[in-house]
């Protein structure tokens, strides 16, 4: 079983259409959102959902008010700033956590003398195993704010890993976040390959950079592609020859095409269209190899 | 004032916003690239370098002639940066939160903290600009804290806008905490729609007001359009889908100063923003 992810650093270089195109070009693959912040591959894939799973991570530190003695050690030891301190409660100040900063480390709940601070399991959010028109599909919604999007990411990946290797499916298809931190280290680590899909702007260049760094730090094989090369063919050499020295495979290009964003409107993968950039796609997908 | 600019979804072109909303302005502001796995905004500013700082955060270490194998800390760290089989403990720095919490529980006091490098802070200016901008390290996950760091630098008495990472997740929250007014960028397309949603969602949760800015309008339909009237959202500004605007920026140029006739739709913005303010 081999496992391709893609991801871009920049955001909105076109990972989520070049991945539906892939899931739609390859033989049987199980196909995983890891981007769980803002998961958009369901949009086209239109996923039938089998199976919820609620996903709880953490804890999350929550002051019981009739406990508290106002000591504020709370306050002096939270070193992500979740402790408020609220208005004057009767000659008392009132302490309180805001779920969106705690970070779950525990500290707040240790410290407190009366055992004021109780400390439950966080739902972060939940993840799905559905069917689509491509084979199976592993995907996640992160809740609103909340923490652990790494563990998500491992677990819907480790899921879709099961689920490939009890189907005898032979490659499973990552849609991977944007950036380079926690999710992304999460989706690429221990990858067959990475597909980096950058675009020839300052940003994409620059981030391609900072995304072909990672990729080297964790001994990933990489591969890329430059979409709407012929917005600056000048960059779209320069990038490419700076990826090439950095060790990265270079897959191809595609052509500045809106067709890209109506086939979104239409719920539809790139290349199940007639748009002028198919033959971009079906030429990258053919050089990465995995049929 | 402090406005952030932010987006569900990625590459909508909250970067776009924040530094042509900042040439923009006639007054001195302060623009926060609070973006930093992935900091563009000081690509489109010829900024002069001023200063530089390396951040770090507290992560334990065990004088192993005090450690008695206990386990403690092992059994109190959330993040499993600490691992102890009877023995001296094994610490992963890269997942350590920097909580502090390990070196409260210890019995033998061996635990203290040293510093771990997450990346820097990196300040500089360009004309009326003031950039200061986080930089993680390629490698280190947690971004959160460079994102703290970087907002400490924040000066009062001057206006700010901060540059967003995308999402709805931590970094974002801890960009967007403690700002006047959140500006989400997005496009009128399946994908801008449901990410817009997300972070609507999100604004919700943390009660900042917000309004949109709907960018390559004309690309596809009134989805987004319809969405922020019937939720009664106002929407800020549309940039219209025009592939000059692509190529400027593709080339590091800020739209205001690339194609003049855009300067009206961000000088629109900036009142816009500041009625907002004012409500």
């Amino acid at each position: 079983m081999q496992e391709l992810v893609i991801i871009s650093g920049k955001g909105g270089t076109g990972k989520t259409s070049i991945t539906a195109s892939f899931a739609v070009l390859a033989d049987r693959p199980v196909i995983v959102d890891c981007d769980v912040d803002a998961a958009d591959l369901h949009l086209i894939l239109s996923p039938q959902i089998k199976d919820r799973h609620s996903f709880r991570a953490g804890h999350e530190a929550i002051i019981r008010k009739e406990k508290c003695s106002h000591c504020g050690a709370c306050l002096s030891h939270c070193r992500f700033g979740a402790v408020r301190m609220n208005s004057i409660d009767a000659g008392k100040t009132t302490f309180s956590i805001d779920p969106v900063a705690c970070e779950g480390c525990g500290v707040c709940v240790r410290v407190c003398p009366e055992q004021a601070i109780d400390f439950p399991q966080r739902f972060c959010g939940e993840w799905m195993i559905s069917d689509t028109r491509c084979g199976p599909m592993v995907h996640a919604r992160l809740g609103v704010a909340a923490e652990n999007s790494g563990k998500l990411v491992s677990t819907v990946r480790e899921e879709a890993r099961r689920i490939a290797n009890e189907g005898n499916h032979p490659l499973v298809i990552v849609d991977g976040p944007p950036g380079i931190g926690c999710p992304v280290i999460a989706s690429v680590t221990g990858a067959t390959l990475v597909l980096a899909v950058t675009e020839p702007t300052v940003s994409g260049e620059h981030d391609l950079e900072r995304v072909l760094s990672l990729t080297r730090h964790f001994q990933i094989p990489t591969a890329i592609c430059v979409n709407k090369w012929d917005i600056n063919p000048e960059m779209t050499v320069r990038i490419e020859d700076k990826a090439r020295q950095a060790g990265a495979r270079i897959v191809g290009r595609i052509r500045y095409d809106r067709s890209i964003t109506q086939a979104q409107m239409v719920e539809k993968a790139v290349v199940e269209t007639a748009a002028p950039c198919v033959e971009d796609i079906k030429a990258i997908w053919n050089e990465l190899g995995f049929s | 004032m402090i406005i952030a600019v932010a987006s569900g979804k990625g590459g909508t072109g909250k970067t776009t916003v924040s530094v042509n909303l900042a040439r923009m302005l006639e007054s001195n502001v302060q623009l926060l690239d609070c973006d930093v796995e992935e900091p563009n905004a000081h690509l489109f500013l010829q900024a002069e370098p001023k200063e530089q700082a390396v951040v770090t955060i507290p992560v334990p270490q065990v004088d192993e002639s005090l450690c008695d194998g206990c386990g403690e800390c092992a059994n109190f760290c959330e993040y499993n940066a600490i691992v102890c089989f009877g023995t001296t403990p094994l610490i992963f720095p890269e997942m350590c939160h920097g909580c502090g919490g390990c070196a409260i529980v210890c019995p033998k006091k061996a635990i203290s903290e040293i510093d771990k490098r997450i990346g820097m802070v990196e300040t500089a200016l360009a004309q009326n600009i003031t950039l200061i901008q986080g930089r993680l390290d390629v490698g280190v996950a947690m971004a959160p804290p460079l994102i703290r760091a970087v907002k400490t630098r924040l000066r009062e008495g001057m206006p700010a806008i901060l540059d967003a990472p995308p999402g709805t997740s931590c970094p974002v929250i801890a960009t967007l905490r403690d700002t006047d007014f959140v500006v989400l960028v997005t496009e009128p397309t399946p994908f801008g729609l449901h990410d817009l949603k997300l972070a609507v969602d999100m604004m919700q949760e943390i009660g900042i007001p917000f309004g949109v800015v709907v960018n390559r309008f004309g690309v596809g339909d009134d989805r987004v359009h319809v969405f922020c009237s019937e939720f009664n959202i106002p929407l800020l500004l549309e940039i219209p889908d025009d592939r000059r605007i692509a190529e400027a920026y593709s080339r590091g140029e800020l739209i205001v100063d690339a194609l003049p006739e855009y300067r009206r739709l961000f000088q629109s913005l900036i009142d816009k923003t500041m009625q907002r303010q004012n409500v």
